[in-house]
């Protein structure tokens, strides 16, 4: 069967039975286990009441369970068992093996370096964004303009990228913008800036920046527009300048919002992968910790140390999980 | 902020220049792969894109005609004449000759419409426009063409070659057709049916009352950042394990589980705002929660569905990982654009005109859904982060 077909059929059978689950259930409930009429009428319309949540949330807990929250577990178990050996469990011998690589700790420190560099430029430039587009009137074009990279896979990003950064032999004609305007300036030989080592981290950070700049610019200017008038006024009039205004009394006010933002393209940022993997694979001294993972679970096949580091990844990521889930919680009360 | 004395006029103005500078910046590289599939090969490695809009000079080699066959006799000599790019096979319009020259080591010893002579009285002409006239005695007019090097401004020049060569040429490794089609069968069952489950329990946890309620929205809330890395290795086995393996089911499944915390996060928030009045009035007319919820809540949380359809249609579209693991197999049949690119870069790195092509034809889709679409992608951004 064409896939385009099976991928239509799987439309209408996926859709229609999730409506059919939920409708036959509520039907079944309703009628059939607590009809609510009879000698026990309002007691059967209260339990079908207790019971009618679990039907409606079944199916996407049943999919979160299996899909995230067991492998969670799962991938916990592989961490410590080593495939070689049937599935034997090692302790923490995966651990001390990755500790012993050279490559996980080139993609610990790269990691780090992505993880100070990205959120930083990625939310100074949105504020930057967010701020200039703010009062002009061809405002939100340049926002939508400036926004745009958000669409763009992180593999497209990585081709778009590479032709900025492309070099041809010294003497031709430079046909990426970067060594053209490199060797117009400096008059040095190009450079094959993906390939020298420490600074072509943050070429490679430049296209995540670029993304994200968007995603920041959107969050950080509606916090702008949420900042009562009555301050920025009384700054005007006590003679601030509107250096003073943005960073005294603009920036503490969305301080908050700037934490969110910050924290969210931390995330993005701990699972990067796409664009190492299209842009450099490692190489040159660029790993970082998905990739890595990548590397050990699908190259290498050797599933601890993959596990292992993935449970890395999600340690790194702990920290934000429980200020999410303590704030969920806060606004739930 | 506007009407501070004094410091509007010169302020403006800065802000307007740096926000044209940051835009301009943010749009030059995706400008450079938009024009450079529009290039030819020898375009992209002949001079920078940037160079492409505009009336380009270059230096180049051609031919004469072949004497033998084209020499017309004129007295006691013969002529040969012609256009030196009609008898390339280029198209000579909007050209224009500045300089040229007879020798390798001397390509702009003529100007335009000057005569060089050669040994033996032998003579050529070039014009402006590429015109020439060939002249000498029958020894000298026969053999290969005379070569003629010339100095030449071409206005710019486009071509759509490599979107027929991408998309239709049906070519296994530079095709992207059937690498597209691909990724919107994966896209589309992965984007639809996450919203239908994530709907019934977002409103489950927005609008019923049961113990455990607020449990589960932290419970989602968490999942919401556990990297999908995790679940690669784990669900790989699980898929091979019940017979699923790699193919599209596993992919639409593995894509359902990991949309559905934002799915359920983004939905919950949105309606827990509806306005609590409607649905207790429906409630006391005797609805039950499935109809409240087909004909009330969801018409209601329009925005929001489509806010979501948004995020997971350009996640799955740009997806890499998640296709890669559970989706492509070793035949390469089921390949997604992604993949191909990534293919692309490891066989065709040096070839801009199809690797640009690939990557926009991939980009196109995207492109447009978010800009037909930003309002819904905007609110689901603020919705999905701003407290």
């Amino acid at each position: 069967m064409h896939p385009a077909f099976q991928g239509i059929l799987t439309i209408v059978i996926g859709v229609s039975g999730c409506l059919a689950y939920f409708y036959f259930s509520n039907q079944f409930l309703d009628k059939v286990l607590y009809p609510a009429k009879g000698p026990n009428a309002g007691r059967n319309i209260n339990r079908a009441n207790m019971i009618r949540p679990w039907l409606f949330l079944f199916p996407a807990m049943a999919a979160l369970t299996v899909y995230l929250a067991y492998p969670v577990l799962e991938t916990l178990r592989l961490s410590l068992t080593d495939r070689d050996q049937g599935g034997a469990f090692v302790w923490l011998d995966n651990y001390t093996q990755m500790f012993a690589e050279p490559k996980f700790w080139e993609a610990m420190r790269n990691n780090m370096l992505w993880l100070i560099v990205v959120p930083a430029m990625s939310t100074a430039f949105g504020l930057l964004a967010a701020q200039l587009t703010d009062r002009i009137k061809w405002g939100n074009i340049a926002k939508s303009l400036i926004f745009m990279p958000m669409a763009i896979s992180f593999v497209g990003a990585a081709v778009i990228w590479k032709l900025v950064y492309d070099a041809r032999p010294p003497g031709a004609e430079q046909i990426g913008i970067l060594n053209a305007v490199y060797v117009w300036f400096t008059g040095n030989d190009p450079q094959q800036w993906l390939t020298v080592p420490f600074w072509n981290n943050f070429f490679l950070m430049v296209v995540l920046i670029w993304i994200q700049t968007g995603f920041a610019m959107v969050i950080l200017s509606a916090a702008l527009r949420g900042i009562p008038e009555e301050t920025i006024e009384a700054a005007i009039v006590d003679g601030a300048n509107p250096f003073q205004i943005f960073f005294k009394i603009k920036v503490p006010q969305i301080m908050s919002t700037i934490m969110v933002v910050w924290t969210t393209i931390t995330l993005v940022v701990l699972k990067v992968f796409d664009i190492v993997f299209a842009m450099t694979n490692g190489q040159w001294e660029t790993q970082v910790l998905a990739n890595y993972m990548y590397d050990k679970l699908f190259r290498s096949l050797d599933w601890g140390v993959g596990s292992a580091s993935a449970i890395i990844i999600m340690l790194l990521v702990t920290p934000i999980l429980v200020w999410n889930v303590r704030n969920a919680r806060k606004e739930m009360r | 902020m506007d009407n501070i004395a004094g410091t509007k006029s010169s302020l403006s103005w800065a802000v307007q220049i740096s926000t044209v500078l940051l835009v301009a910046l943010w749009l030059f590289p995706t400008v450079g792969l938009f024009v450079s599939s529009f290039r030819t090969a020898d375009q992209i490695s002949g001079s920078g894109w940037w160079k492409s809009l505009f009336p380009s000079e270059q230096t180049e080699q051609y031919r004469a005609a072949d004497p033998d066959e084209n020499r017309v006799a004129d007295g006691d000599v013969f002529v040969v004449r012609g256009n030196i790019f009609a008898e390339a096979g280029e198209d000579a319009s909007g050209k224009a000759i500045s300089t040229w020259g007879t020798s390798s080591r001397a390509v702009s010893a003529y100007e335009a419409g000057a005569v060089a002579e050669m040994k033996g009285g032998e003579t050529i002409t070039v014009s402006g426009s590429g015109d020439y006239e060939w002249r000498g005695d029958e020894d000298q007019m026969s053999g290969r063409g005379q070569r003629v090097f010339v100095t030449v401004t071409s206005p710019p020049e486009f071509t759509l070659e490599n979107y027929e060569l991408v998309l239709f040429s049906g070519n296994a490794t530079d095709g992207m057709a059937k690498a597209f089609f691909n990724t919107l069968t994966v896209t589309i069952p992965a984007t639809i049916i996450p919203i239908v489950i994530a709907a019934f329990a977002a409103y489950a946890l927005a609008w019923m009352d049961f113990p455990g309620r607020a449990l589960l929205v932290a419970f989602v809330v968490g999942l919401l950042v556990v990297p999908l890395q995790l679940a690669l290795i784990p669900l790989l086995k699980l898929h091979l394990g019940i017979g699923i393996g790699k193919g599209y089911l596993g992919v639409w499944l593995a894509h359902t589980g990991f949309g559905l915390p934002l799915a359920i996060y983004l939905l919950r928030n949105y309606m827990v705002g509806l306005p609590r009045d409607i649905i207790e009035n429906a409630r006391v007319d005797g609805a039950t929660d499935f109809q409240i919820f087909t004909k009330i809540i969801l018409p209601l949380s329009f925005p929001a569905l489509a806010s979501f359809a948004i995020f997971q249609f350009l996640w799955t579209w740009n997806d890499l990982l998640v296709a890669k693991v559970f989706l492509i197999d070793a035949t390469g049949q089921t390949t997604v654009m992604t993949n191909q690119i990534v293919e692309l870069l490891g066989t065709r790195g040096g070839n801009w005109e199809i690797l640009a092509t690939a990557a926009f034809v991939s980009i196109a889709v995207p492109l447009m859904v978010f800009f037909a679409m930003q309002k819904y992608l905007v609110r689901g951004l603020l919705a999905g982060s701003v407290k």
